[in-house]
């Protein structure tokens, strides 16, 4: 199989699995998932790091490293605010009724 | 490291990122779930860190993670909850630089790039472009910096329409063309891509924003998925591929909560339209109300039959003692306005004293309460309301005619009956939270003015079960604290 059809059926694969996934979440929680989402899409910093490396110029080096900028904000902060988000739902009685 | 041994990394960390998602399907795992899904991300940068040669960029890879770790901690320990969209709008954006920059390097720097590798490159770049435009654009909006309301240009949809065919023509030129023009289509593709996403976000008004936010969300997704392509890296194409296929779903979700079209999202001018219609539009939805019991044809609407049997005389704020006292069972719904008030706090505070009265009280929340999917929640889960009392639309409307109280709070669209029966207008068919079948109202709205779509109201008409308290939202919670 060649390597573009592999990463195709990836894509595809990945797509579904996702679907199904993402719509078991309730609503409740659509807000951090949508910033948690957000925050996966900047794994695009792989590839902006390998091709920094790639670059041969000066110029190309520096659009790599403001490439790697914005990605890595991305993740982070993406990753952060759901954090902080998730932190603040709390349950009715406390820690008494979770134990149940 | 070999190939093979980054591919078994790539299948590991994308089911870690699964499991993460999966986690998020309960509150109790979700920080859990989320922090898997960062973890798996950073053993990723690891592992791409660890199969590249650095000679000669590693002063910029490392000068770089450094700004970005220091900005990102800065901007994700600043940022207000109510702030949310706005903030993801802008991390999306930087999502889709991100790709773009590593679309367009891969074609500047690739040797022996395929068809395969420069066509996908290209449609990387555009989706990227497209995705920093759209979504900078929106997050103005959201922000405040540009109106919040739709700017249409003269043959805007003509315009949008011709920007997308030429980003098609552009993508396939790519990997069709002489390696001497790659420079000028990806600077082409750049701009076209960017004039795309401009167009097509600027017109968005504010009712339609989490749409455009979620849309966006998938787009940067798809975008990193299929800089993935490019590149031939299989962790990127499978977790953007999540992503994308997560940002549409909650579109969707978002569209049919809203009763819109995506289509009429994207191409045609949202809540708008021409001031007759809407004049129209409020006699039709008001005209039942006025007491003319024999005209009316629409009985779904609770509001309308409650109004048939009961002389037209508004209640007063006095009523407002006894209306506490005698609910047991009360339901708030909480909109948009009670955050731009800032009433949250006392919102808490006004559930605290109704149930040491002993009374039971649940919030309704409306799909699209907030400015981007499950805001309101979010914006409730601050100060610490309990989860179990935020109910969906579904669960709790078919228990407004048992309730006693309602008492919304900045919400108006989401509770307006003309939904059900004022054809042509922006919220027609777009489901509500059944406010008027409660035995008894009170509406907190800052005026009596139509919401986002710009329709009038029925619910505002006089009548002795429901009470209008106007002004600012935070005053009148504190009226009602007051009388308890």
């Amino acid at each position: 199989m060649s390597k573009e059809l592999i990463l195709i059926l990836v894509f595809i694969a990945a797509m579904l699995l996702g679907y199904r996934l993402i719509n078991a979440v309730p609503s409740l929680l659509h807000t951090p998932l949508m910033s948690g989402m957000n925050a996966l899409s900047g794994i695009t910093i792989l590839g902006i790091i390998a091709v920094t490396t790639l670059a041969g110029s000066v110029v190309g080096k520096l659009l790599g490293a403001l490439g790697i900028v914005a990605a890595l904000i991305n993740v982070v902060s993406g990753f952060g605010v759901t954090d902080r988000m998730l932190r603040m739902f709390h349950s009715n009685k406390g820690t008494k009724e979770e134990s149940e | 490291m070999s190939d093979t041994l980054y591919y078994i990394i790539s299948a590991v960390l994308s089911l870690g990122v699964l499991l993460g998602i999966r986690l998020m399907s309960n509150v109790k795992t979700a920080v859990l779930g989320n922090r898997l899904s960062a973890l798996c991300m950073l053993l990723a940068i690891v592992a791409t860190m660890a199969r590249t040669d650095f000679t000669g960029s590693l002063t910029y890879i490392i000068g770089a993670l450094l700004v970005g770790s220091v900005l990102s901690v800065y901007m994700a320990a600043k940022v207000r909850m109510i702030q949310m969209p706005q903030m993801v709008g802008l991390l999306n954006g930087l999502g889709g630089l991100a790709s773009s920059l590593a679309a367009v390097l891969t074609v500047l720097t690739g040797s022996m790039l395929g068809k395969f590798e420069l066509g996908t490159a290209g449609l990387a770049l555009g989706i990227g472009a497209l995705t920093l435009s759209g979504s900078l654009v929106a997050a103005s909006k959201l922000h405040g910096i540009f109106p919040q309301k739709p700017i249409i240009f003269p043959a805007h949809s003509a315009l949008t329409g011709f920007a997308a065919l030429v980003l098609v023509v552009l993508m396939v030129l790519l990997p069709i063309s002489a390696q001497s023009t790659h420079l000028m289509l990806c600077l082409l593709l750049s701009f076209v891509g960017l004039l795309f996403g401009w167009l097509f976000a600027i017109r968005v008004g504010g009712a339609d924003m989490p749409i455009t936010i979620s849309l966006l969300n998938s787009s940067s997704g798809v975008a990193a998925s299929i800089a993935g392509m490019a590149l031939g890296d299989i962790l990127l194409v499978s977790v953007g591929a999540i992503v994308g296929a997560s940002g549409l779903l909650l579109t969707l979700i978002m569209c049919r909560a809203m009763n819109r079209r995506l289509s009429q999202v994207i191409f045609s001018s949202a809540g708008k339209q021409p001031e007759a219609v809407q004049k129209e539009v409020a006699d039709a939805a008001g005209e039942p109300l006025i007491g003319e019991t024999e005209s009316t044809k629409e009985t779904d609407t609770s509001a309308e039959a409650a109004q048939e049997e009961a002389p037209q005389k508004a209640a007063q704020e006095s009523d407002l003692d006894s209306w506490l006292g005698e609910a047991q069972s009360v339901i708030v719904i909480p909109g948009y306005g009670m955050a731009l008030s800032q009433a949250q706090e006392l919102v808490k505070q006004f559930t605290d004293k109704l149930e040491s009265l002993g009374k039971t009280v649940r919030f309704a929340i409306h799909p699209v309460a907030g400015r981007m999917p499950g805001h309101m929640n979010v914006l409730l889960a601050e100060v610490d309301i309990p989860y179990e009392l935020l109910c969906e639309m579904d669960e709790i409307n078919p228990d407004f005619p048992n309730t006693d109280l309602v008492i919304v709070i900045g919400a108006n669209d989401v509770i307006n009956p003309a939904a059900n029966t004022a054809e042509g207008t922006p919220i027609y068919g777009m489901p509500i939270l059944d406010a008027g079948k409660a035995k008894r109202l009170v509406i907190c709205n800052f005026d009596t003015k139509p919401g986002y779509a710009g329709v009038d109201n029925p619910l505002y008409n006089p009548h002795e079960s429901i009470l209008l308290l106007l002004g600012d939202a935070k005053a009148s919670i504190e009226t009602l604290l007051s009388k308890l």
